[in-house]
């Protein structure tokens, strides 16, 4: 499946608020390492809940589940504030201190790689 | 901690509280207080110095909520005034609005030792005491605002004048308060709705107008012995034509009799009060119609609020009043309204000798000083910051006392200065006798804080005392203000804390509350009508509302029994 | 079992101080009344790190209290340049605290503030801020605007205790009297409980405040039909609304200080408020995350003069932000240690500044493991503020609240007291060396 170019934004959620505290768990895990994104575009790139997707910044890349929430428009991917968004920001602030966090171009597509753990991410740094 | 046994030998004293016009005098003190004798003291010879009790600031905002959103929202006054960590002092930054560091260390140089923080909104009264806190040497305390307040204007309107001291005594120990403090009555929760109130307008909603609440706090006030009188920013601040509003507030407390001996009222920043004219064109001073009723009344005390030329950071909870400001200047503005109680505004603000207004208002306040005949019935203040920043006291002092600066001052003024101010015809001088009424004497009395060691040096009182580098035949203004500045020696409670004009010692400070001891029955009967407004309207619950011990590490406590 | 009542919670800038709970055991057994499905979960309790612990050949072994407060202590006396960073989901006291330290080594000292609205503070400082407390809207306003903002999920309680739910003096029909304009980039659980919602295209904030501010300063003939997806005619309804109400409120998110015009975007929307003003009574506010976030920014304001960023280096505080911002500092590689506490860079900050932390020294404070674990060479578990001790905090409307301690911890160390022993001990690295 061919990718495609998408604005990524992040924010709060509900469950990602709950486990503030308890990153480590799977329940953060299950909330937050996923991208939401509009039924019409989960058609578009052939992905159904639950199957992976890679998206790609200028930044990085990373891979998170897909889920549906329709309250997006096409073309937006939700990916709720945590370490698997902020893989694809820049720390560049263009002189404001504050990262972009929000409207960043982004290529979404569908993948086989599996989602790394939140301890196996953090190690990609050290790398 | 205070050094043991302190000697200040051969100063010329002014302590004008105990009668003392510049006498040759040795001071002894013992253990943080003056004391007859010392037996093994160390010595500190002042050389025929001027020497006087600590400095007491009656008016002046250095603490809470709006002095820390002025400093937030200006770094560029935060960056006026920076000043790297010594191995004795912290950091400093701000001008208008130092940072707490500054703000003690400053006003300990130029002698202070206590400074009255002049606005504490109730609800966020904890910020206040964090802040005093963070303010090393000065002693302090704080007037909660109680006279926007839904319950103060509920009873005033009702007449229950037994319930609303029985409020009173409650929020000023509640917000470990010293006073009561009133605003723009009414005017700030007309503001709530985008409003103002003029001394007998009615307050939107609760029908009772600003002359009412301030006569009926003043009643209030006097069914304790509070130290201090109400303290009073009255209506239409800053408007011109406003001095018969300030003449009208006094004439309201008149009748009113004093629980302890000192005035009835004491109203803050008069030079902001004492204008005339119809609008800033015609704009021009009465302060001579002010002073002449201070004159010839004996229970209102004022303070000057003078101006000093140059930026500033402008902060009051008269809301509307700020946000007039910023509509004339354009500048930045803040506001807080505060639920239920009060609202503050902050901008900045240029006072430029090149304008007509701004030259008058310079004037008033110095004509305030110069003709109110008795010099304990008025108080220097800059209304820090609002007239201007404390730190430019000595700037006034010298102008009181040199006619001659004065005139070298006026002649860069705008020309308006002689046609619509009294200044340049006035001829008086003021001496150092009177300086320390002005600085010390008078703002301890009025304070009622000479009854608990401040202001002044008899046996007994705090050793808090200022040694200035000048002698008393001093004429030359730029002198006498460097040596107002930076003092020789300040030593507070017996601790040398500024030696040639350096902080070499920062002891914190107390915060001294005043607790007005109401009849049990009153206060049960008024707590199911505030507990009411806590359920049903307020954000924070009654529980979580007083101020908790912890944010007075230091206190002091006045007790104030209610009068049979 | 205690019933324990006017519990302050200390998760988000709501700070909901009406919390009543029961405690068995000293354990928070039920919690009654009064918190969201966020602070509930908070106050609950997660698990904890155990114990200290010093990384050794890349594993984390655990110590005790003194080896970890010595070893961090070394950290920060080697580094030349160390950054303090977090500081928001703690106390003020240990605020305070942390400012000290920093002083005395030269670091530089921020908060979360600058990933979350450090650009508003930005924007106050260019234009001020007209606002109020919480219960002020509570009792008055009739309407509300959320802008960027979802606080059905990220402050829960936000509509019911201070908002659109409340009900107050002015305000005793509740919702009934009020009306709820939402402005955001997607739909949420906010958005449809809006009476209006304008979905505007991401990153167009900014014109979206200019269009509605030149309509209601008269000028509704520059308005072009659509402005940022939104029809002309939303518009102009929206405006009548904010023209025809008596007391109005804007509340932001981090929809607008995370967007590219970050700074900008809340200048603009302060000037909206102020055309807003000239029609009714109108105000703004920040809706903060941490509950102490804005506590932060007021300590560190009137310890230093200004509110996060604070490089103190020089001995005196240089503030600007975008130069001595802790993403800028680690994006540059511009610091060669940190001290972290009370906050997750590991998780919320770019990646691209994260590879920076990893390699250099970490000191970690805080009551659980996070992402910032991973990184951290040293870790040092605190007791948790507002419930095992209390301290003094800022709620978003910068009113102040003294959290309350409600279980006993004989093994936990307070936030305060690690910073404070920390600085002792390297005072006395300091003093050797001068030896």
């Amino acid at each position: 499946m061919e990718g495609m170019n998408v604005n990524l934004i992040s924010g709060r959620t509900t469950v990602q608020g709950q486990n503030l505290d308890s990153k480590l768990t799977e329940k953060y895990f299950d909330e937050v390492a996923v991208c939401n994104l509009n039924g019409s575009d989960m058609e578009k790139l052939g992905v159904a809940k639950d199957d992976n997707v890679k998206v790609t910044t200028a930044y990085g890349a990373v891979v998170v589940k897909a889920k549906q929430d329709d309250g997006n428009p096409e073309g937006l991917i939700f990916i709720p504030m945590g370490p698997w968004a902020n893989v694809l920001v820049s720390g560049y602030t263009e002189g404001a201190g504050m990262p972009r966090f929000k409207g960043i171009g982004a290529e979404i597509g569908k993948t086989a790689e599996t989602v790394l753990p939140v301890k196996e991410l953090m190690r990609t740094y050290m790398e | 901690m205070a050094d043991g046994e302190l000697l200040i030998r051969n100063g010329v004293v002014y302590d004008p509280i105990n009668g003392v016009k510049g006498e040759k005098k040795d001071i002894c003190i013992r253990d943080g207080k003056i004391v007859e004798s010392v037996t093994n003291p160390k010595v500190i010879d002042a050389e025929g110095r001027v020497v006087m009790p600590g400095g007491v600031d009656i008016h002046s905002h250095i603490a809470g909520g709006k002095v820390n959103s002025g400093r937030l929202m200006r770094p560029e006054d935060g960056r006026k005034g920076l000043e790297a960590k010594t191995s004795v002092c912290r950091l400093q930054s701000g001008y208008s609005v130092p940072n707490t560091f500054a703000t003690g260390y400053r006003y300990a140089k130029m002698g202070y030792t206590f400074v009255m923080e002049a606005a504490m909104p109730p609800l966020a009264a904890r910020h206040t005491h964090e802040e005093m806190i963070d303010i090393p040497i000065l002693d302090n305390a704080a007037l909660p605002l109680i006279d926007n307040n839904w319950m103060t204007m509920e009873y005033v309107k009702s007449g229950d004048m037994d319930l609303l001291a029985a409020y009173v005594a409650w929020i000023i120990k509640a917000t470990k308060g010293f006073g009561v403090k009133i605003v723009n009555p009414g005017g700030t929760e007309a503001w709530a709705w985008g409003k103002n109130c003029d001394l007998n307008d009615s307050v939107p909603y609760f029908d009772v107008t600003p002359a009412e609440i301030i006569k009926g706090l003043a009643e209030a006030n006097e069914k304790f012995e509070m130290p201090h009188s109400i303290h009073v920013h009255t209506n239409m601040l800053g408007h011109p034509g406003n001095f018969e509003v300030t003449k009208d507030t006094y004439d309201l407390v008149k009748g009113v009799k004093p629980s302890k001996d000192r005035q009835v009222m004491h109203t803050t920043h008069t030079q902001f009060h004492s204008y005339g004219g119809t609008n800033w064109g015609d704009f021009e001073s009465k302060a001579d119609a002010i002073a002449g009723y201070i004159n010839q009344n004996d229970h209102a005390t004022i303070d000057i609020g003078s101006i000093i030329l140059g930026d500033t950071t402008t902060m009051t909870a008269d809301g509307p009043m700020e946000y007039s400001l910023y509509q004339i200047t354009g500048r930045k503005w803040t506001n807080l309204d505060v639920e239920l109680e009060t609202g503050s505004g902050i901008t900045p603000f240029l006072y430029s000798g090149k304008s007509p207004v701004n030259t008058i208002q310079w004037a008033i306040g110095q004509e305030l000083a110069l003709l109110v005949k008795d010099p304990w019935k008025i108080a220097l203040t800059t209304d820090h910051p609002n007239a201007g920043p404390f730190i430019g006291y000595p700037i006034i002092i010298s102008m009181l006392m040199s006619k001659k600066r004065r005139d070298e001052s006026a002649e860069d003024m705008h020309k308006v200065i002689f046609d619509r101010a009294e200044l340049p015809s006035i001829d008086r001088e003021y001496d150092l006798n009177e300086i320390a009424i002005i600085t010390r004497g008078m703002t301890a009395k009025a304070l009622g804080l000479h009854e608990h060691g401040k202001g002044h040096l008899g046996v007994g009182a705090d050793a808090d005392v200022a040694i200035y580098d000048m002698s008393p035949e001093e004429r030359d203004a730029g002198k006498i203000q460097k040596a107002f500045l930076n003092t020789k020696y300040t030593i507070k409670a017996g601790e040398i804390v500024v030696k040639d004009g350096e902080v070499v010692a920062t002891p914190p400070g107390r915060t001294i509350f005043v607790t007005p001891e109401c009849d049990q029955k009153l206060t049960d009967e008024m707590l199911v009508t505030l507990k009411d407004k806590f359920d049903k309207y307020y954000s924070v619950t009654f529980n979580n509302y007083p101020v908790q011990d912890a944010y007075l590490p230091n206190p002091y406590e006045i007790k104030a029994p209610m009068r049979g | 079992m205690v019933e324990i009542t006017d519990v302050v919670c200390s998760l988000c800038g709501c700070v909901c101080d009406d919390i009543v709970l029961e405690v068995e055991n000293n354990q928070v057994t039920k919690i009654k009344r009064g918190a969201c499905s966020v602070g509930k979960s908070k106050l609950l309790g997660h698990e904890r790190i155990k114990s200290p612990m010093i990384r050794e050949n890349g594993e984390l072994k655990e110590c005790s209290y003194d080896e970890a407060i010595k070893k961090a202590a070394e950290i920060l006396y080697k580094s030349r340049r160390p950054l303090l960073y977090g500081w928001s989901s703690t106390v003020c006291e240990a605020d305070s605290a942390g400012i000290e330290l920093a002083e005395d080594i030269g670091g530089v000292v921020d908060n979360t503030a600058t990933v979350c609205h450090g650009p508003s503070v930005l924007a106050i400082q260019d234009v001020g801020i007209p606002s109020c407390t919480l219960g002020e809207i509570k009792n008055r306003a009739d309407l509300i605007i959320y802008w960027g903002a979802n606080p059905a999920q990220a402050h829960a309680n936000h509509m019911k205790r201070y908002s659109y739910v409340s009900k107050g003096y002015w305000t005793a029909e509740g919702k009934k009297g009020k009306k709820l304009v939402v402005v955001d980039v997607r739909k949420t659980m906010t958005s449809k409980m809006a009476d209006v919602f304008i979905q505007v295209e991401q990153g167009k904030d900014y014109q979206v405040f200019s269009a509605l501010r030149a309509i209601l300063r008269g000028h509704e003939d520059v308005v072009p039909d659509k402005v940022a997806g939104v029809p002309k005619a939303q518009l102009l309804e929206v405006a009548n609304m904010v023209k025809e109400a008596k007391f109005g409120i804007t509340f932001f998110g981090m929809g607008v200080t995370q967007a590219g015009a970050r700074h900008n975007n809340i200048v603009n929307a302060i000037q909206f408020t102020r055309a807003a003003h000239l029609h009714g009574k109108w105000s703004i506010m920040p809706m903060r995350g941490h509950y102490n976030v804005t506590g932060f920014n007021q300590v560190c304001t009137w310890q230093t003069g200004f509110p996060f960023s604070v490089d103190l280096s020089r001995g005196y505080a240089w503030y600007n932000p975008g130069e001595t911002s802790s993403t800028d500092l680690l994006y540059r590689e511009d610091c060669d240690a940190a001290l972290i506490i009370a906050s997750d860079p590991g998780a919320h900050f770019p990646g691209a500044a994260l590879r920076h932390l990893a390699k250099i020294p970490v000191i970690q404070i805080d009551p659980y493991a996070n992402p910032t674990t991973e990184f951290a060479d040293v870790v040092i578990p605190a007791a948790i503020s507002g419930i095992e001790c209390e301290g003094g905090v800022y709620r978003m409307d910068n009113i102040p609240i003294r959290l309350r301690k409600i279980l006993d911890t004989d093994y936990y160390v307070p936030d305060e007291e690690i910073v404070e022993r920390i600085h002792a001990e390297v005072r006395a690295l300091r003093e050797k060396e001068g030896e």
